[in-house]
Parts: C-alpha cells; sequence; structure tokens
C-alpha cells in the first residue's frame, strides 16, 4: 500500500492510484478529502477538514481519528468508516451507501436522507448524536447504538422532525425528547432486529473489528413517521 | 468578474482561543498559528485578536487602543481624554508594516485613570465613568474609534488574514493568560478597521461566527440604555448586551447565556421545575436580548473565557482541553496544530455555555 503525507505530496501523484488502496498522512483541516472518490480505498490519518468523502461515489474512506463538519454530504455510495467522532451535519442528504462513525455524531446527522430504486442510505452511531438526528429524514436507515451512553439520552432534542420516511432505530429504552407529535415511537421486535439490524450492526462492528453482539445486544425502538398525519394535508386537504 | 457581494462563496468566518487556568502567559505565537489553519474560512476582509494579561506593569490604569484615522481626529479625541482623565503613558502600537496589511489607520494606545475628583462628582463608578466616555467618543469623534478599553487587556485588529494581523502587531512581543482570535468572511457588512472582531468594551470582548438576524431589535434595545451602535456590523451588539446584563443587572454569564440563548418554549417545558422557573423568568425579563440566527462566539473577560453557540448549533464549535489549558476553535484541526494530544475533545451542544476561569477566580 502506497503511502502519502498531504503536507509533502502533490494531488497529482495521489491521482495516478486511482482505484488502489493508499495511505494519507498528516491531515490537518484541509477539506474535500476523497470527495466524489468512485473506487480504491483511502486511510486517512491525522484529523481531515470539513467535507470529507462527500458526494462519494462508490470509494471506501477509512478515517483514523475524528471527521469534522458536513462528512458524507450529498454520498452516492460505498463506506465511510470514521474510528473517532464525526461534527455537525453528517452524512447530510446522503443518497446511498454505508456511514459508519464509531464515536459520536454532531447536530443535524442525518438530515434528509434518501432511498430510492436498490438504492437505500444507512448511517450507523456507535455513540450519542446531536440535537436534529435524522431531520427530514426521507428514507434510508438511522441507527444510533449508545456505546457508553447507557441510561443516558443518546440523541438530543428534535429527532426525527419532520421526516416523512426511512426509520430511526435508537438502542436505548428511553423515548427522545419531545418528539414530535408527526412522529409514531415502537419498539423494535425480535424478527425486525434479526432481519434488518443484525445484518447491518454485524457489518459495522466487523469494520471496526469490534465483538458484534456488544454493539446489538438490548432493546431498540424505532422511530418512524405517522402516515396516518401526512405532511401532504399540512397546507392543502386531499 | 462579479464583484465581491454578487457571488456566493460558501465559507464562514474563523474564531480560536486558548485560555491558560493556571494563569501562565503565552506569547501570541500559539493563537496565530491555530487561527492561521482556517485561513480558507476567511477572506481577507478582517482579523483580530484580544489578549488578556499583557500590560501587567500598568494594570491598574484603563489600556486604551484607537484608531485615527487622521491626525486632527487624534488632537480632538486626546483633549477629550486630558479632560477626563490622568494619561499615564501614551504611545503609538508598535507595528511591523507588510504589504499584506495596507491602509493602516493611525494607532494609539494609552493607560488612563479617571480624573479623582471629576469621577467623585460623578457619582459614578470608574468602569461607568469610562466607558460612557468612551461610548461618547465613538459616537461623537469623527474618524475616532476606540478599540479596547479594559484592564490589562487588549484588542488588536485590522483588515486583512488574522495570520497577517498577528504579524503586523508583532503578537510574538506580548505575553498573555487569555487570547482569542478571529478571521472574518464579512456577508452583510463592509469589511473595514474598526468593523473586525473582536469588539469590546471594558474588559469584555467578542469574536463571532455568524450573523445575527435579532440584530435591530437587540440594538434598539440597548441603544435604550446608553449604549451606541456605531461600528456598522452586528457582533458589537453581543458586546453591549453582555455589559449591560453583566455589569448592571448583575448576571452572572451563564444566565446570559440563557438570556441571549434562551431555550426554546418546547424545550423549557420538559426541565424540571425549579430549572423551568429560572429559565421562564430569564426569557420574559431579558426577551429584547435574545439572539437569534446562528452563531458561535468566544466572550474574554478579566479572569476568564465563554465560548457558546446559538440555540440550534448552526455554527460550528469544538472545544479541548490539556491539563491547565482550555481551547476553543471552530474547527477540531485548529486545535489540533498546536495541541496534538489533548486529555479531552468535545463539542458544546448548542446554548450550552463552557464557562474557564482562572484557577483562583470563581464566579462571574
Amino acid at each position: 500500500m502506497k503511502v502519502f503525507d498531504i503536507r509533502n505530496n502533490g494531488l497529482e501523484e495521489m491521482r495516478k492510484c486511482s482505484g488502489e488502496e493508499i495511505t494519507l498522512t498528516g491531515c490537518l483541516g484541509e477539506r474535500y478529502i476523497g470527495c466524489g472518490m468512485k473506487d480504491g480505498i483511502l486511510h486517512v490519518e491525522g484529523t481531515p477538514g470539513n467535507a470529507l468523502a462527500s458526494y462519494l461515489d462508490g470509494g471506501t474512506v477509512y478515517v483514523d481519528g475524528n471527521a469534522q463538519d458536513a462528512a458524507a454530504d450529498t454520498m452516492n455510495a460505498g463506506l465511510l468508516a470514521v474510528k473517532g467522532s464525526a461534527g455537525d451535519a453528517l452524512a447530510y442528504g446522503m443518497r446511498g451507501g454505508r456511514v459508519y462513525v464509531l464515536g459520536d455524531a454532531g447536530y443535524r446527522a442525518g438530515v434528509h436522507m434518501k432511498a430510492y430504486e436498490e438504492h437505500r442510505s444507512i448511517l450507523v452511531i456507535g455513540g450519542r448524536a446531536g440535537s436534529f438526528l435524522g431531520e427530514y429524514l426521507a428514507g434510508g436507515i438511522i441507527i444510533v447504538l449508545g456505546m457508553g451512553y447507557e441510561g443516558r439520552s443518546i440523541t438530543g432534542y428534535f429527532c426525527g422532525n419532520g421526516m416523512y420516511a426511512g426509520t430511526i432505530y435508537l438502542r436505548t429504552e428511553t423515548e427522545p425528547l419531545n418528539l414530535s407529535d408527526k412522529l409514531i415511537r415502537r419498539s423494535v421486535g425480535e424478527k425486525e432486529k434479526e432481519d434488518i439490524l443484525r445484518p447491518i450492526i454485524t457489518d459495522f462492528a466487523s469494520v471496526f473489528s469490534i465483538p458484534a453482539e456488544q454493539c446489538i445486544e438490548g432493546s431498540f425502538i424505532a422511530i418512524e413517521a405517522d402516515k396516518s398525519k401526512s405532511y401532504s394535508q399540512l397546507y392543502a386537504a386531499v | 468578474m462579479k464583484k465581491e457581494g454578487e457571488v456566493r462563496i460558501s465559507s464562514g468566518c474563523a474564531i480560536s482561543g486558548i485560555f491558560c487556568r493556571d494563569g501562565r502567559r503565552l506569547t501570541g505565537e500559539a493563537i496565530k498559528k491555530s487561527i492561521s489553519v482556517m485561513h480558507n474560512r476567511s477572506n481577507g476582509l478582517g482579523g483580530g485578536f484580544a489578549a488578556y494579561g499583557i500590560y501587567p506593569q500598568y494594570k491598574d490604569f484603563f489600556a486604551l487602543h484607537i484608531f485615527y484615522d487622521s491626525p486632527s481626529a487624534r488632537e480632538e479625541a486626546e483633549r477629550f481624554l486630558d479632560r477626563r482623565f490622568d494619561i499615564i503613558n501614551l504611545s503609538k502600537i508598535p507595528v511591523r508594516q507588510t504589504p499584506r496589511i495596507p491602509d493602516a489607520p493611525l494607532i494609539w494606545r494609552y493607560f488612563i485613570t479617571p480624573l479623582p475628583h471629576l469621577l467623585h462628582d460623578s457619582q459614578l463608578d470608574e468602569d461607568e465613568y469610562t466607558s460612557r466616555a468612551m461610548i461618547r467618543i465613538n459616537d461623537s469623534i469623527k474618524g475616532a474609534y476606540v478599540v479596547s478599553c479594559g484592564k490589562d487587556m487588549g484588542v488588536f485588529k485590522a483588515v486583512g488574514y488574522p495570520e497577517d494581523v498577528a504579524d503586523f502587531y508583532r503578537l510574538e512581543e506580548y505575553e498573555g493568560y487569555s487570547w482569542t482570535a478571529h478571521g472574518r468572511y464579512p456577508t452583510n457588512t463592509p469589511g473595514w478597521w474598526a468593523g473586525s472582531h473582536p469588539f469590546s468594551l471594558l474588559d469584555l470582548s467578542v469574536v463571532h461566527n455568524g450573523e445575527i438576524s435579532s440584530y435591530d431589535a437587540n440594538r434598539r434595545a440597548v441603544e435604550m440604555y446608553g449604549y451606541s451602535c456605531n461600528l456598522l456590523t452586528d457582533t458589537e451588539v453581543i458586546t453591549y448586551i453582555l455589559d449591560y446584563l453583566t455589569r448592571k443587572q448583575g448576571l452572572t454569564l451563564e444566565e446570559c447565556s440563557k438570556v441571549i440563548a434562551a431555550p426554546f418554549w418546547t424545550t423549557i417545558s420538559i426541565k424540571d421545575e425549579k430549572e423551568r422557573k429560572t429559565l421562564s423568568y430569564l426569557r420574559k425579563m431579558f426577551s429584547s436580548f435574545l439572539i437569534t440566527g446562528p452563531f458561535s462566539i468566544l466572550v474574554g473577560f478579566s479572569g476568564g473565557m465563554m465560548a457558546l453557540n446559538d440555540r440550534l448549533k448552526l455554527r460550528s464549535l469544538v472545544a479541548a482541553e490539556k491539563g491547565n489549558t482550555v481551547y476553543f476553535s471552530s474547527e477540531e484541526a485548529a486545535i489540533r496544530a498546536i495541541e496534538k494530544d489533548p486529555d479531552r475533545i468535545w463539542a458544546p451542544r448548542g446554548g450550552e455555555a463552557v464557562i474557564v476561569t482562572l484557577v483562583k477566580e470563581e464566579g462571574r
């Protein structure tokens, strides 16, 4: 595997390695790393800047430390895996692929994520998420595992506000604070947990080389839009 | 090519702060290094620093940093000062000329103390006496701008990128226990010398990333209490609001944070009764000082620093600590640039003030 230092090596050299597996060291706030990457594997060391892996289009990006704001913005396909925590507006408008964060996510994670045709965006947060998690969610799956926050709130305020499709799964027994009355909250049964959550969480655990069982044990709640209170009736009675 | 203001460049200001709880004093080099990592967040139309603990030999006197557009503005301001204060020392602030910081005004520094008999006759305390005089200079002497007037602190600002501003003011020659920095990307108002951040009154200083939607309502409210907004930018009003709430209303900075970044009523309604009562009181009593719109701010004051986000956290803010040193910044990278391995690094929640003080000084 080739190793580049962002301070010494030019972009041209890295572009020649399109489709290969490379490591990029010494990152300190540089924006747009891995932006639009179609294939190959990129290991990022240091603290990459904003808009990391934005528009990611099939490539794989591993981050050793923390990610800043707007990681995986409008991502299309591929995998972003962050071993530390992510900043605000993670996976904004994501349209497909997987975003795994082992630590915490900031405010507005997964806002307006989507699913269409065979694409289904998946966001898994190992720790806790900030306020406005999954706001305006339009499709896909968000899972928050709350590791390290047992018995405490794992989301902030306004979780799932304005969502109209997709599902937010929270590994907690406490309902999020001030949940909108346009949302329903239900417990997740064994079958749904096995069929939907287990494959995703097993993949999450294997990416970070941690035991899957510690990520999946315990009970989950699911939050979804209440179809009987459709937003289509908000402005015009049909 | 389109002019500035006609194109939308997605960027934002940058802020950074370093605070040594043990009172250890650092030169301006560390804060310069930190803010320069975020060069791309600003566009060269403003940069500045506030430093505390830099004038120990004059710590009992008000330190004035003043910009003058002309020698006549200086003469007029000095006559004004001379009638009301003992001027202990005056000098030009030493600068290092650089082509990256053109069109500098005259930049002067004074150490002053109110004339005792006038202070006595005014029946004011020295802070109020001095702040009124400074507001009057900004308001009525054309071409004179007091950019800071606190004790044992000072503001160094200019039109340029922050790292160039640090070189211009030779900040490596100053030592302070507390530093804040700002890189400006003006969106609604002109980039000019006195309009750069920090904005300061007495020992309070504010650097701000964001914009205040409620600016005019806030401005009208503070102007009722004798303040005057002259610097053509929204951040100025935050400084006056905090001065009013702490110095005149006796609020703690923690309470101030619940006024300017008051939680939503829906959030207040789910708090326990005691907290609900306090939060409701502060929101109702000081409703004109609620600041809406996105902001992350660092507030410097004698012996401490506060970091605060708007209640929705619409601007980024990261905090870290290593031993007795506390760091705040718009981006984690700007902290890692000067402290590779912090003991703890976290993102404060929206509306949640982080207040740090010198180990000996508690409260405020």
